[in-house]
C-alpha cells in the first residue's frame, strides 16, 4: 500500500546538497545498475514450457551435442524485467526529437506495426503455394506501382534489404548493363568527397576502383571537376540528392547529362528523398537508379538498427538486370518471376533468399495509403520548413556551413562558433544530452569542419523545434561563456557518463566470459 | 492530417522567421523543369479506418501458416514465439531508436546486442559473433568474402547441399567480387563431395548442416581437410532450433559459422525481416563484417558497451572497409535474444528434441503411405520425401484438403532435376492431427 503521509512532513529537508551524489548500488534512481543475462544464475531456468518429446534422439549418434552450450534461461517475470529495465536506458524518437542528421528519425505510427501482424502478412511462410499468398504479391506489386509513380521510374527492385543493400544492387545492375555492352572494362565509380560511406564502399565491394569529385564552396558537386574525371573508364557516378550538406544539387540534370554523355550511369543515394517526395521525380533528373529506404522516408521503425528495407528504382537502360524475384500480374493472378525463368534472362542475380523485407512493406504501404498523394507532398514541404526554421533560429549562435540560400530538409552547421571555447563539436553534442535531447549527426560530412548536421523531420511540432532550439542557444551561449566543464564532461545525466570508446577497441571484449571468481555453468545432461 | 503536427498558422509563422514569403522558396534550387506542380495519380491521404479495411482484405487473400496442417520449412520455420517477445520489442525505446551511435543513451539496445553476441557465439560453438546481418544468405555471402580477405585466394567451393536461394545470393555478390566459385552438383547427402574439389587454390569451403534436404551431417572431417589445405570451412545453418540438439559448428572445426535466426522470435513474415548470424574464431574479428558491440567503462569507472572496431566499417573506413553494411538487423536480433533467454539452455535443449520427436512421427507416418520414399538418412526437423508424380502438382491437390504439404525442391532450384522431391519440416507446433491429416491426404490423393 501508498505511504501514509498524515502528519509527516513530505518536503526536502533543507541543507540536502544540491548535486547528484553516486548511489551505494550503482543505481540511477529508478534505472537500475541491470546485470547480463549471465550473471543471473539462471543455468538451468527456463522462462517457456513445452511438453515431453515422444521419441528420442538415437537415430542421431554422436551427431548430438553433449557439452553443454552455455546459455542462461530466465523466467518470463525475470526476462520482462530484465528487458523493460534496459528499454528504459535508450534514447528514442517517441521521448524527443531525434535529430540525426542523414537519418530521418520520424514518428513511427503503430497502425502500421498492427498492420504488419495481421496473421496474413506475420504468419505467412515465404514458400507457402503461391495461391495462397496472392494477397502478399498484390501488396509487393501495389507498393511498386506507388514507388515507381513516385519517383518517376518505370522498374523497382523490392528485395535489397536496407540502403546499403540497394546501392549493391544498383551497382550490380549497371556492372550487368555495361558487361552486356561490351563495355565491362569500365572500372571507376566517381563520388563526392561528402558522399555516405556506403557509396565507397559499396563500389569497393562489388570490386570497382572509387575516385572522388571535389565540391564547390557553396556545397554542391563540381561540374568542372566532374567533366575532367569522367572518361571511359567510369562506369557509374554516385551522387546523393538533396546532398550530405542538406542542399539541393542545382545543376543535377547536367550532371545526369554529362555522366550520360560520357557513357556512364548515374546511381542516386536516396537517402534523403523525404526532402522531396511528391514534389520532386528523381526520373526527371535523369537518374538511372536510386535506393529508397523505407525506413527513412516510409516511416519504417529503425529498431534501435534496423531491420530497414532498400528498394531500388531503375530506369529502362537498367531495368533488364533487375535482381529476381520480382512480381508479375496476370490472367491467373499475380506470380513471382524467378532466376530460371525466360522473362529473367538478363537478371544480374540473386540478393536475397526468397523475396525482401515483407513486414517493412506492408507497413510502408500502410504510411502511403495514409498519407496519400497530398500527404507526401507535404511531408516534403514541412520537413523542409522544420529544417529551415532551425537554420534560421540557430544562425544567431551557431554557424551555418552554407548560409546563403535555403537548405533542405537539414540545417548543416560547422564549428567555426566553437573556436577558442574549448568546445568541441563532441562535447557540445554530449551536452545536449543532459538537456533531454539526442545528439545530432557530428563530423559527417566529411568536408565540412567538426561538421553538425541537423534533421527535425515533419513529425515535429513548432513547440518541439522551438524547445529544441532554445536548448541548443543556452547551450552555445554557455559554450561562448566559458562553462567548458558543461561539455567536456558532460553527460552528466544520462543513464551513463561518457563511455571509453578506445578502450573497448584496444582490448576488445566482444562477448561475457565467466570472471575467474565465478562459477563456471554447471554442465547439463542432454535431454 | 494526424502524423503532421505544423498548423497551417505555423507554417505562416516559421515561413515569416525564415524570410521566405512561400514554400516553393525553399525549393528554388530545384530545376524548374523538375518541379511538379500537380499531385501524382496516386490516391488521397485517408484515415485509420480506411488504410485498416484495404490491408486486412489484402491479408484475407493469404493463408497464414497457423490456419491448419503447415509442413514447409526450406530455411523459414514455423515456430511458437512467446507473447512476451512482441510485447518487448514492440517498447518506443527499443522500436523508435536508431543505431546505438551515442552509447550513453543506447545502453538497452547495446546491452542486449552483447547478450545477442555471446548467445550466437555460444550456439555456434565459435568465439565471436557480430551484431547480426540481414539475414543467413547475406551472411553466407559475406563469409565468402571474409574468407577471400583471410586466406587471399579467390576459389570457394559451394556444397550441392547449400540452399539454392544461399548459393544463388553468394554467386551474385562473389562474382562481382571477382571469385571464382564452384557449385557442385545438388544432391541429397551431398556434404562429403566437397573433399575432391579442396585444392591449394580454396579460400573456403561452404557446408549447410542440417542442409537444404534436411540431412545432418559431421563436418569434423571437411574441416580438417580443408584446414590441411590452408582453406577455411564456413558452416550453414538455416533452422538455428538445431544448435540445441546438433553439436555445434565450432566443435566440428567450423571457422566461421552462419546462420538463419528466424526460427527463434522472428516469426515467418513472408520471407523478411530475418535475421543473419555470424560467428568466426577470434583471430578473423578484424575481418569480420557488420557491427560488433564490445565492453568497456564510462568516466565514473562504471562497465558500459559501446560499437566498437568500426576502423573496419564504411563509415570510417569507406572503400577500405569490410562490408558495405549499415543497416542491420537490430530489433530482430532483440526479439531473438529474448526469446533465447526465456528458453535458455534447458528450454532449447527441450524445443529442439521436441522438433525432432515431432519430425520422427511425421516421418513414420509419411513412410507408411504407398508410393512415398523418404530420401534424407539423417535430419532433425526436416527431410525430404519422393511423391508420385511432380512435388508442385501433389501440393496443390492437398491444398484442397487443408494441408499445405511442404516445399517442392522444384520451387528453389527448377533445373536440378527433382520435381518428384517435396521438402516437409514438422516443429513444436505441428499436432499429431496434423500429422494424421497429411498422411490422410497424401494416401487419397497423390498414391
Amino acid at each position: 500500500m501508498a505511504m501514509s503521509n498524515i502528519g509527516r512532513p513530505t518536503q526536502p529537508q533543507a541543507g540536502g546538497a544540491a548535486t547528484a551524489h553516486a548511489s551505494l548500488t550503482g543505481a540511477r534512481g529508478l534505472l537500475q545498475d541491470e546485470a547480463l543475462i549471465f550473471e543471473m544464475d539462471g543455468w538451468d531456468k527456463t522462462g517457456v514450457d513445452f511438453e515431453p518429446p515422444s521419441q528420442d534422439a538415437s537415430d542421431l549418434g554422436d551427431l548430438v551435442r553433449t557439452a553443454p552450450i552455455g546459455l542462461p534461461g530466465l523466467s518470463e517475470p525475470e526476462a520482462m524485467r530484465h528487458f523493460v529495465r534496459l528499454s528504459q536506458k535508450n534514447h528514442a524518437i517517441d521521448l524527443a526529437l531525434y535529430p540525426l542528421g542523414s537519418c530521418t528519425m520520424k514518428h513511427n505510427p503503430r497502425l502500421n506495426e498492427k498492420m504488419a501482424r495481421l496473421a496474413g502478412f506475420g504468419d505467412l511462410h515465404p514458400m507457402s503455394p503461391l495461391s495462397t499468398t496472392q494477397g502478399a504479391l498484390e501488396l509487393m506489386d501495389r507498393l511498386a506501382h506507388w514507388l515507381k509513380t513516385l519517383t518517376g521510374m518505370p522498374a523497382v527492385a523490392l528485395s535489397p534489404k536496407a540502403g546499403a543493400h540497394g546501392e549493391l544492387c544498383g551497382l550490380l545492375a549497371i556492372k550487368a548493363a555495361h558487361e552486356a555492352k561490351g563495355q565491362g572494362h569500365r572500372r571507376l565509380v566517381l563520388v563526392p568527397t561528402s558522399a555516405h560511406g556506403t557509396n565507397p564502399a559499396t563500389a569497393a565491394f562489388v570490386g570497382y576502383d572509387v575516385a572522388e569529385i571535389a565540391q564547390t564552396p557553396d556545397g554542391r558537386v563540381d561540374l568542372a571537376d566532374l567533366a575532367t574525371k569522367l572518361s571511359p573508364d567510369v562506369a557509374a557516378i554516385m551522387v546523393t540528392n538533396p546532398n550530405t550538406c542538406g542542399l539541393f544539387e542545382r545543376d543535377i540534370i547536367e550532371i545526369a547529362n554529362l555522366t550520360h554523355a560520357a557513357g556512364a550511369y548515374f546511381y542516386c543515394d536516396g537517402a534523403n528523398f523525404n526532402a522531396i517526395v511528391g514534389r520532386v521525380r528523381p526520373g526527371d533528373l535523369g537518374v538511372d537508379a536510386m535506393h529508397i529506404n523505407l525506413h527513412k522516408t516510409f516511416s519504417t521503425p529503425h529498431g534501435g538498427g534496423g531491420p530497414g528495407a532498400g528498394p531500388v528504382v531503375l530506369s529502362a537502360a537498367l531495368a533488364p538486370y533487375a535482381p529476381t524475384p520480382w512480381v508479375v500480374s496476370s490472367g491467373e493472378g499475380f506470380k513471382l518471376v524467378e532466376e530460371a525463368q525466360d522473362e529473367a534472362a538478363a537478371t544480374f542475380g540473386r540478393m536475397v533468399a526468397f523475396h525482401g523485407q515483407m513486414g517493412m512493406f506492408v507497413r510502408a504501404y500502410a504510411y502511403m495509403l495514409s498519407h496519400g498523394t497530398d500527404g507526401l507532398r507535404q511531408v516534403a514541404e514541412d520537413a523542409v520548413l522544420n529544417a529551415n526554421y532551425i537554420k534560421a533560429k540557430l544562425s544567431p549562435v551557431m554557424t551555418p556551413a552554407f548560409p546563403d540560400g535555403p537548405c533542405m530538409h537539414e540545417a548543416l552547421f560547422d564549428d567555426s562558433w566553437l573556436e577558442g571555447t574549448g568546445v568541441t563539436t563532441l562535447d557540445f553534442a554530449k551536452a545536449m544530452i543532459d538537456e533531454g535531447f539526442h545528439p545530432m549527426t557530428m563530423y559527417f560530412p566529411l568536408v565540412v569542419h567538426g561538421a553538425m548536421l541537423i534533421e527535425p523531420t515533419e513529425t515535429e511540432s513548432k513547440q518541439e523545434l522551438d524547445r529544441f532550439c532554445h536548448a541548443l542557444t543556452l547551450l552555445a551561449q554557455a559554450a561562448k561563456a566559458g562553462d567548458v566543464e558543461r561539455f567536456t564532461g558532460a553527460p552528466y545525466l544520462a543513464p551513463m557518463r561518457r563511455l571509453d570508446e578506445t578502450l573497448a577497441a584496444r582490448k576488445p571484449r566482444l562477448t561475457w566470459r565467466p570472471e575467474p571468481t565465478t562459477v563456471a555453468p554447471a554442465p547439463m545432461a542432454a535431454e | 492530417m494526424r502524423y503532421l503536427p505544423l498548423t497551417p498558422a505555423d507554417r505562416t509563422e516559421m515561413l515569416g522567421v525564415i524570410g521566405a514569403a512561400t514554400i516553393d522558396d525553399l525549393f528554388v534550387d530545384v530545376p524548374a523543369a523538375a518541379r511538379k506542380a500537380d499531385l501524382f495519380d496516386l490516391p488521397l491521404h485517408a484515415g485509420e479506418m480506411e488504410v485498416e479495411r484495404e490491408l486486412a482484405a489484402l491479408a484475407a487473400k493469404n493463408r497464414p501458416a497457423g490456419a491448419g496442417p503447415f509442413f514447409c520449412g526450406a530455411g523459414a520455420y514455423k515456430h511458437h514465439v512467446p507473447a512476451t517477445v512482441d510485447h518487448i520489442i514492440q517498447r518506443s525505446e527499443f522500436l523508435t531508436s536508431y543505431t546505438p551511435y551515442q552509447p550513453e543513451i543506447a545502453q538497452g539496445t547495446l546491452q542486449v546486442l552483447f547478450e545477442f553476441q555471446t548467445q550466437v557465439a555460444a550456439l555456434t560453438g565459435l568465439d565471436v559473433a557480430n551484431a547480426s546481418m540481414y539475414d543467413g544468405s547475406t551472411a553466407c555471402a559475406e563469409a565468402v568474402m571474409m574468407a577471400q580477405r583471410v586466406t587471399r585466394r579467390k576459389k570457394a567451393v559451394l556444397s550441392g547441399g547449400l540452399h539454392p536461394h544461399y548459393a544463388a545470393v553468394t554467386q551474385t555478390i562473389a562474382h562481382a567480387e571477382g571469385m571464382d566459385i564452384t557449385r557442385q552438383a545438388v544432391a541429397i547427402d551431398a556434404e562429403a563431395a566437397v573433399l575432391s574439389a579442396i585444392d591449394a587454390e580454396t579460400a573456403c569451403v561452404v557446408v549447410q548442416t542440417p542442409n537444404v534436404f534436411g540431412v545432418v551431417t559431421d563436418v569434423s572431417k571437411i574441416a580438417e581437410a580443408a584446414h590441411a589445405a590452408g582453406a577455411l570451412l564456413i558452416v550453414v545453418t538455416t533452422e538455428a532450433v538445431s544448435y540445441g540438439l546438433l553439436k555445434s559448428p565450432g566443435e566440428m572445426g567450423a571457422d566461421i559459422a552462419v546462420g538463419e535466426g528466424q526460427s527463434i522470435g522472428v516469426g515467418l513474415n513472408y520471407g523478411g525481416p530475418y535475421i543473419g548470424l555470424f560467428a568466426a574464431r577470434e583471430k578473423f574479428v578484424r575481418q569480420m563484417p557488420g557491427r560488433l558491440c564490445g565492453q568497456t567503462v564510462d568516466a565514473d569507472g562504471a562497465r558500459g558497451f559501446v560499437l566498437t572496431l568500426s576502423t573496419r566499417e564504411q563509415h570510417i573506413r569507406r572503400e577500405k572497409a569490410t562490408s558495405n553494411i549499415c543497416t542491420n538487423s537490430g530489433l530482430c536480433a532483440l526479439a531473438f535474444t529474448i526469446h533465447m533467454t526465456l528458453l535458455g539452455e534447458r528450454g532449447l535443449r527441450q524445443l529442439a528434441a521436441l522438433n525432432h520427436s515431432r519430425a520422427r512421427e511425421l516421418r513414420e507416418a509419411l513412410a507408411a503411405v504407398p508410393g512415398v520414399e523418404i530420401l534424407s538418412p539423417r535430419f532433425f526437423n526436416e527431410f525430404a520425401i519422393r511423391v508420385p508424380g511432380k512435388a508442385a502438382d501433389v501440393v496443390e491437390v492437398l491444398l484442397a484438403d487443408g494441408v499445405v504439404a511442404g516445399v517442392p525442391f522444384s520451387r528453389l532450384d527448377p533445373k536440378a532435376g527433382m520435381d518428384d522431391v517435396l521438402l516437409v519440416a514438422a516443429t513444436e507446433t505441428t499436432t499429431r492431427d496434423d500429422i494424421a491429416a497429411f498422411a490422410k491426404a497424401l494416401k487419397g490423393r497423390a498414391a
